[in-house]
């Protein structure tokens, strides 16, 4: 161990009361929100933190945090960014934890190297450097953690954005909304074709509505699916093909070969003639109190 | 003529066919596209750069708005370096393909556009040039 790394590990040992009670002022001074219970968390956060630093910088090289050495400092940081992703924190304050130490640290170093002006410099940029690669650590971890949230809300949409609702005794409605990739429509098929069974509807009516872009690949996914229902004994209606987009179906040539509606209002209707009902209007208005 | 706004993005995955559809409606609004017209070179968009992503393996999209006098326009250049097209009249056909598509989206992008302009090299690539006025 070099006599460079000996003043920081001498100085966290020396002054860590200190060092500690500055570092969480300033942390408090820059926090938005406060609360007891998180500067009691982040007071017990910020003294692992120092511990675990001095158990790591007396046999860790300064320059490579990515070595086995810093691996406790990295797993506090981990738990720190992932707490601090999933609780909703910006990522400045997230990283403010690490990057509030600076400030401290230095005034230590200057009160201890006042008059080595050049060691100073030298200290300081070295300290400086390992803290920053801490912070932009910490930084990527509350990245990777918003990037598994952000997967997992993908999943959730994939399962909740297809339900297949019974509108009447044996007409079933399927209203797509949004983007028909491959992943998409194949939960979508199996979830029409399993509520074919289920209920042994006969009709069921595909809305796309809520489909922005009908290009082939759509149609593609679309024809498999209504043949597919055929095959399970049920016709298919699409509904909700607003005027652009049966134009651009036209440009593009494609043949759906489906019998289509415009509103999902006129394919129920449809879909109550072809299974011999009928909506009609009441003859007389129903006396108050009866029903 | 001239050029209002010139911009790239990438196209490696099936997500950014999604993208390159938001960023090509976006751009044909601002230009003051009809709902038809919108919708139009959205879709024809959408086919070549899946295309691009499918059979190119990946590639790029430029998005340019274009002003002839009072015409504006959006031009959208896609240019992979996958293996090109060897016989463009035969790819062009309706109801052709090499994958397992319906072999309709070029041809159908065409139909869909006012311009078109596809040139490709076996081995070193394919760019498509489509554009649509207002």
């Amino acid at each position: 161990m070099s006599d460079r790394e000996n003043i920081i590990l001498r100085l966290i040992d020396r002054h860590s009361q200190r060092l500690l009670r500055d570092w969480l002022a300033y942390q408090q001074r820059e926090a938005k929100y406060g609360g007891t219970q998180r500067e009691a968390e982040t007071a017990e956060l910020a003294r692992r933190f120092l511990d675990q630093l001095r158990a790591s910088a007396r046999i860790a090289q300064f320059e490579d945090v990515e070595t086995i050495e810093w691996r406790p400092i990295r797993e506090l940081l981990e738990d720190l960014s992932r707490d601090r992703a999933v609780q909703g924190f910006s990522p400045t304050e997230t990283a403010t934890f690490i990057f509030s130490l600076k400030e401290p640290l230095f005034a230590l170093l200057r009160e201890e190297l006042r008059d080595d002006t050049e060691r100073l410099v030298r200290e300081t940029s070295t300290t400086s450097r390992l803290i920053d690669r801490l912070g932009l650590y910490t930084i990527e971890c509350y990245a990777r953690t918003r990037e598994e949230v952000i997967r997992r809300q993908q999943q959730e949409l994939l399962e909740l954005s297809t339900p297949v609702v019974e509108l009447w005794d044996g007409i079933l409605a399927l209203p797509l909304i949004g983007t028909l990739d491959s992943a998409r429509t194949q939960i979508v098929m199996e979830s029409l074709l399993q509520h074919i069974v289920n209920s042994g509807a006969e009709i069921a009516i595909i809305d796309i509505t809520g489909v922005p872009t009908v290009d082939t690949l759509v149609a593609q996914h679309l024809i498999k699916t209504i043949s597919a229902a055929r095959l399970m004994g049920a016709d298919c209606i699409l509904s909700g093909i607003r005027p652009q987009i049966a134009q651009t179906i036209v440009h593009l040539g494609l043949e759906l070969n489906v019998v289509s509606k415009a509103t999902m209002a006129d394919a129920l209707a449809l879909a109550l003639r072809r299974s011999g009902k009928a909506i009609t209007e009441r003859k007389q208005p129903a006396a108050p109190g009866s029903s | 003529m001239q050029i209002e706004s010139d911009d790239r993005m990438p196209l490696r995955t099936s997500d950014d066919v999604v993208r390159v559809r938001q960023a090509v409606r976006a751009r044909a609004v601002a230009s003051g596209f009809s709902l038809v017209d919108q919708t139009k070179i959205v879709t024809a968009a959408s086919e070549i750069a899946r295309n691009t992503v499918d059979y190119g393996g990946g590639g790029e999209l430029r998005i340019e708005a274009l002003r002839n006098g009072q015409r504006r326009g959006v031009r959208l250049t896609f240019s992979d370096s996958g293996p090109g097209i060897r016989d463009i009249d035969q790819a062009m056909r309706d109801g052709y393909t090499t994958g397992n598509g319906l072999g309709l989206g070029l041809s159908g992008a065409k139909r869909l556009c006012n311009e078109f302009d596809i040139k490709s090299t076996a081995g070193s690539g394919t760019t498509v040039t489509i554009a649509r006025w207002t």
